[in-house]
């Protein structure tokens, strides 16, 4: 037995064949990426394929449909539901992302101070981020209940309103609600993730320009801003591309009623394609997202490169 | 002593269990799995009753009992009716889920293409149960198939508070529209508005709106079910009558609202009136200690039902009409459609039908001499609630196209925009665009 064991040790010391292909750097490259290669094919890059050729056809539950090109959009075009859930989108997202820009900003300076408690009131602010948004989302629709809204009680009670304020029934309000509700949950990423960057700005930066004579606003402008601003990009980047396909929000507050006045693209694409069941049309609907998203998140890329390199 | 050897232990082992036939040998002898680990289980998703009795009936006896009779596992699931359908797509398309799904109204027609035919089940109970109404008949089959199985029609009905009727000078319920405007103008005057939603709900929204609809002489399409014939005088006129009826008369919340909130309303006394199935009623009967009117009596004894009022055209009613679907992708397709006909034998179904103490009538003619409609007249009113429903696709046939339309809430939405401002003949427009859309695809 011994004797056959000296040739195997002596044949495991150089590695076998296959295994010395690795030695090339691009072959292990190739390998190395593999894992990662292959969960995003299997989970973004083929649900996307499979979500295009869907859009493409005139597929149905139950059907699978045929290839019918551009048809689905075409609709789309002379659809003004469709064109409603474009201009919201964008106006909940651009209108939500200044709101938590500003305040998330605001809490953050205010949390980079000195004081007591600090860590508690740290970790208190996180909360409407960390409850499920389905759960809160709920909270605030029972607060803005047309029939039984705490709000508009309270403010009868104070003597503000002599009617109810038809919170999630009138179109423009309803969108209000949805956005506010939106805004309160986002405002606690803004805020860490900017406390985060506001810590990595050294202290002996603002204390020279105090030296100096610069008051607190220029401070802020002329210090804090422009050395937050890689981290303000990238945490505006996250927040857009999340608010814009936002569904649960709106989902759960008002279904994209009154109407069809709150629909956004995530929750219009739903109601056509996993509602009614027209699966193609709600595919081209999700679908034209894409351009627009894809827009945004390119020109903000360029922006933080840009930042970056200033 | 006698010595005990390993091989005879295992012969006499061996011998018990084939004379018992359950042992792992006798097992193994017959090459086959034990029956009880061929135990098939039926899954069926419902809504969440209004009568939650009923659920409790089906969850703690009728399922229990099924279970025993049949041998199988029966696994009940209730979500929102609004869920209903988001859940059929997804499974259909998974091809994976329940194996009984229940559809509302002529959705059935949507998922045609993903069923079992049940006719041989249904033609049977309509034989048994003195013939099918014509009402549940369209819903559920298209001629040549049934896509699914009858369970019952939840009646719709206007519930109202009396006594603030008679208050405001109607001794007995408003016969035309405009007599329910006039009364209902004086209610809100005194905080008293009638409630009725036009959102996007499954129930109380389409129940409302498609028959105000008919009973101004208007349709969606003409009776080949092809030629859109929604923009017409007679739609424009409801469509104006609703602006003022909604603005005088109306909980202008209504908007938002889904097929429970009218319920909570009605119950804490802000609306007069409602469209709605029985279950406010019957949640009064239930707790007639916590729902009292502001003179301290039981709110039970001051409802009263009502079918909706006339109009020019006519007067009409919608009523929700539920189903269950056997679904093509399932494995217990044989087990399912043992429990449907377990189910609707009239001893079980009848146990369930009595615990609905009237808010749904049955699909077949046989249940109108039942005593639970002797029993309270104020539930009466539903007993022929399928007799006399109306399907959604008027004048044409409630086909695919009218069940797409539906569930696009595409004549609430006609409504619901023009009481939000938008110009009458513009929301008509809109509608005879959509509508346009479906019919011609």
């Amino acid at each position: 037995m011994t004797v056959t064991a000296v040739p195997g040790v002596a044949e495991r010391q150089r590695p076998a064949p296959r295994l010395r292909k690795l030695e090339d750097e691009r072959w292990l490259a190739l390998a190395l990426l593999m894992p990662t290669a292959i969960l995003l094919g299997l989970f973004i890059a083929y649900p996307f394929v499979e979500g295009v050729l869907l859009a493409l056809s005139d597929a149905r539950v139950g059907y699978a449909g045929h290839f019918v090109g551009l048809a689905n959009f075409a609709k789309l075009w002379d659809d003004n539901i469709f064109w409603t859930s474009v201009w919201n989108t964008f106006w909940y997202t651009g209108v939500t992302t200044v709101f938590k820009l500003g305040l998330g900003l605001w809490l953050a300076m205010l949390l980079n101070r000195h004081f007591r408690g600090k860590a508690l009131v740290r970790a208190f602010i996180l909360l409407p981020f960390i409850i499920p948004t389905v759960l809160s989302t709920f909270a605030w629709k029972w607060m803005f209940d047309p029939t039984f809204s705490v709000i508009n009680w309270t403010l009868y009670q104070l003597g503000f309103i002599t009617q109810r304020i038809n919170w999630l029934g009138d179109p423009g309000l309803a969108m209000s609600s949805i956005i506010v509700v939106n805004i309160w949950r986002g405002v606690p990423f803004f805020a860490i993730s900017l406390l985060a960057g506001l810590q990595t700005i050294s202290p002996e930066l603002n204390e020279a320009a105090a030296i100096d004579g610069a008051r607190p606003w220029a401070r802020f402008w002329l210090i804090t801003w422009p050395l937050l601003l890689p981290v303000t990009m990238v945490v505006m980047l996250f927040s857009v591309i999340q608010t814009f396909a936002d569904f649960q929000l709106v989902y759960v507050m008002t279904g994209g009623g009154p109407a069809n006045a709150t629909h956004l693209f995530a929750t219009y694409a739903y109601q056509i394609g996993i509602g009614t069941g027209l699966l193609s049309q709600g595919a081209a609907v999700s679908l034209a997202m894409f351009p627009f998203l894809f827009l945004i998140v390119v020109v903000q890329l360029l922006y933080i490169r840009r930042v970056e390199v200033r | 002593m006698v010595q005990t050897k390993r091989r005879s232990v295992i012969k006499l082992a061996g011998s018990a269990a084939a004379v018992a036939s359950t042992g792992m040998a006798g097992i193994l002898a017959s090459g086959r799995t034990p029956a009880y680990a061929q135990q098939k289980t039926v899954h069926w998703l419902r809504w969440v009753d209004f009568v939650p009795a009923s659920d409790t009936l089906l969850r703690k006896e009728l399922i229990p009992q099924a279970e025993k009779e049949l041998g199988m596992k029966i696994n009940l699931e209730t979500v929102n009716g609004n869920d209903l359908q988001p859940r059929a797509t997804a499974a259909i398309q998974s091809g994976s889920g329940p194996d009984l799904i229940q559809a509302f109204n002529n959705n059935t027609y949507i998922y045609a293409n993903s069923v079992v035919d049940l006719s041989d089940l249904v033609e049977d109970l309509a034989k048994r149960e003195g013939g099918l109404y014509k009402y549940c008949r369209s819903l559920c089959s298209d001629g040549k198939m049934f896509m699914a199985m009858p369970w019952a029609v939840i009646g719709a009905m206007v519930a109202y508070r009396k006594s603030w009727f008679d208050e405001a000078g109607a001794t007995k319920f408003p016969e035309t529209w405009q007599e329910y405007h006039d009364i209902g103008k004086k209610l809100k005057a005194k905080g008293r508005p009638i409630g009725q939603t036009l959102g996007h709900t499954f129930g109380d929204a389409p129940t409302f709106t498609y028959p105000f609809l008919w009973s101004w002489g208007g349709k969606e399409v003409e009776a080949d079910g092809k030629t859109v014939a929604i923009n017409s005088k007679e739609t424009l006129e409801s469509v104006k009558f609703m602006t003022g009826f909604w603005k005088d008369a109306c909980d202008e919340g209504g908007l938002a609202w889904d097929d429970t909130n009218n319920n909570r309303a009605f119950l804490s006394g802000t609306i007069s009136a409602t469209l709605n199935g029985a279950s406010i009623y019957i949640e009064t009967l239930r707790k007639p200690d916590q729902y009292q009117t502001e003179k301290g009596k039981p709110m039970k004894e001051d409802i009263m039902h009502s079918p909706l009022p006339k109009g020019p055209g006519g007067q009409f009613g919608m009523h929700l009409m539920q189903s269950d679907m056997l679904m093509k992708y399932s494995k217990n397709q044989d087990a399912a459609k043992e429990f449907l006909r377990w189910i609707h034998a009239e001893k079980n179904y009848g146990k369930w039908f009595e615990s609905q103490k009237g808010y749904s009538t049955p699909p077949t003619a046989k249940w109108e001499s039942s005593p639970v409609w002797n029993a309270d007249p104020v539930l009466a009113p539903f007993k022929v609630a399928a007799r006399l429903g109306q399907a959604p696709g008027y004048a044409g046939p409630p086909n695919g196209k009218a069940a797409e339309a539906l569930t696009k809430y595409i004549v609430t939405d006609m409504y619901a925009k023009a009481v939000q401002g938008m110009a009458p003949e513009e929301s008509v427009k809109w509608a005879e665009g959509e509508l346009k859309k479906i019919y011609s695809a």
